[in-house]
């Protein structure tokens, strides 16, 4: 399997802030990985600089053969009350496509209305989107990623704050795209889901625990059920800094 | 035949001060102007939630302005250059600093703005007089000469035409900044862009308003719109409507009362973002107690 995505010892900063350092590690063609890690750890900001969004202050990322990439970022950076309805804000998956002059055409209103209906929004076409509900809001993402049409999706929490029956549904599609052969990479935190339907993990605690097939992860126990991964996954000043943590915690609860 | 009678005076009254005197038809222009440029980029400021930047940056501009009055008097093209230079810097340094210390954007923007104020006032109280000072803070509308009104007419036509030509980019932006940035691949000028437009729309409308007053037509529409529509594709032309009506009025109004224009303009801009507030159709108190029961 070739790959797709290549990080090579990829340092990024926030101001003086380390989020990520040194990380290499590769995505393959048509895989689909959970990046998973503490609050903190650096997997949104992975998913921002693969897209983009940040850039490396050192090390490389190599992208082979310029893929379409489709992002979906995490719900708590979009603005929920801004004044569009839901079919304007799916259209807006079309923008690399029709740029800022030319007009979303009617066959393109008809696709974004097709994906409305594939992740059961249809009828809501013509609601604001601060009407809908976290659920709901998280499907029409989903319907924004499923127009762009891309091959390669990144997606940063998608499950967050999303009923089981809504998850289910998301689940479906992320399976789907895995079948037509996408390369699918998501940030999320349950390792219920990250066990039963990613074959693939990357494990970050500010610097990359390891990557690979999720069952090797959770026998080295990189991924862990019987230990808060937290823990697990923190190097030893980190642990250091846990433990203040808990016994903190431990003395507040007295 | 009443109508008719009471009809009369009441366009008379609208019109005479207009007709009559070249400073009102200036005025008007320049409010117009200002209504159908600097409008549309407050409603994107609102948007993205920076009015109190868009404040802030007002008061930053004076110390350049202030700095040009004292060297070149009231020239227009170095008190222009001035407010840019000064305006841009401060922009600059809210990055800067909010980047490598441990001060936040908004803390960055409060301490620089009150710096600026403070320094503009001292240098303009030094170099001229109180009517100059007054003259800085609150403009004076009804003195603006040819040469501003260029100035203003200028910056609207920059402004619509760049508002048009990044409509979309800026309403995807303004709606889900990271999707619009990963779209771009990270290469996104638009920040700084909206920076510049801010900035010259505000030397802009100083020269109508003063430092302290030049946001009030930018903003107070942009909100007040937002209170009757939910479709982002209205917002710009209602608030501009709403940016014209108190420019007439308030215009009208001061001169009738014989009080100064510029505050007169914001402050009928005020009130009706107040009623939008209370009683507007899309979010407002009284759809809130409505919806409640």
């Amino acid at each position: 399997m070739t790959d797709i995505i290549t990080l090579e010892n990829v340092t990024v900063r926030y101001g003086r802030h380390v989020a990520l350092q040194d990380i290499s590690g590769a995505f393959h063609s048509g895989s689909l990985t959970a990046i998973a890690g503490y609050n903190g750890s650096g997997k949104s900001t992975l998913l921002k600089t693969i897209v983009g969004i940040k850039k490396p202050n050192s090390g490389r990322i190599s992208i082979k053969g310029s893929p379409k990439i489709a992002y979906l970022p995490q719900i708590t950076s979009i603005q929920r009350d801004f004044p569009i309805s839901v079919l304007k804000a799916v259209c807006t998956g079309f923008w690399s496509r029709v740029g800022n002059f030319n007009a979303i055409s009617n066959d393109l209103k008809r696709n974004a209305t097709a994906a409305l209906a594939e992740v059961g929004l249809i009828g809501f076409e013509n609601r604001q989107i601060s009407e809908l509900s976290g659920g709901q809001f998280q499907r029409m993402l989903f319907a924004r990623v499923i127009v762009q049409n891309a091959s390669v999706v990144l997606l940063d929490e998608p499950f967050t704050a999303v009923d089981a029956e809504t998850t289910a549904r998301l689940i479906q599609i992320l399976l789907n795209w895995h079948r037509q052969g996408k390369t699918v990479i998501c940030v999320l935190h349950d390792l219920l889901l990250i066990q039963k339907y990613f074959p693939d993990s990357f494990v970050l605690a500010g610097k990359c625990l390891g990557h690979g097939h999720t069952h090797k992860m959770l026998e080295d126990k990189l991924l862990s059920f019987d230990l808060d991964m937290a823990e697990i996954c923190a190097g030893p000043e980190t642990e250091a800094h846990l433990k203040h943590d808990h016994s903190h915690h431990d003395h507040t609860h007295d | 035949m009443t109508t008719v009678i009471m009809t009369i005076p009441m366009i008379d009254m609208v019109l005479d001060p207009f007709i009559q005197y070249a400073f009102m038809r200036r005025a008007l222009a320049a409010c117009a102007i200002l209504s159908l440029g600097s409008t549309p980029l407050g409603v994107f400021m609102t948007l993205r939630r920076m009015t109190l930047v868009g404040d802030a940056m007002s008061h930053a501009i004076l110390p350049g302005v202030a700095l040009a009055f004292a060297s070149f008097g009231l020239a227009l093209l170095p008190m222009t250059v001035g407010g840019l230079i000064a305006g841009i810097t401060v922009a600059i340094l809210v990055v800067f600093l909010t980047r490598y210390t441990q001060l936040k954007e908004d803390a960055s923007f409060t301490m620089l703005y009150l710096l600026c104020l403070a320094s503009g006032v001292v240098i303009i109280s030094l170099k001229g007089n109180s009517v100059d000072l007054l003259h800085m803070l609150f403009g004076n509308i009804l003195a603006i000469d040819n040469a501003s009104l260029h100035l203003i007419a200028s910056v609207s036509c920059i402004t619509i035409f760049i508002l048009a030509i990044f409509y979309r980019g800026l309403i995807i932006e303004c709606f889900d900044a990271d999707f619009a940035s990963a779209a771009r691949h990270g290469r996104s000028w638009s920040r700084q862009i909206f920076f510049v437009l801010l900035v010259i729309n505000l030397i802009a409308a100083f020269q109508a308003l003063g430092t302290l007053m030049a946001l009030g037509i930018m903003i107070l529409p942009a909100i007040a719109s937002r209170f009757w529509t939910n479709n982002i594709d209205n917002i710009i032309p209602l608030s501009i409507g709403i940016a014209l009506l108190s420019s007439v009025a308030g215009l009208l109004l001061s001169y009738y009362e014989r009080i100064p224009s510029g505050p007169t303009v914001v402050l009928i801009a005020g009130t009706i973002t107040l009623i939008s507030v209370l009683a507007g159709r899309c979010g407002s108190l009284v759809s809130f107690i409505c919806n409640k029961d």
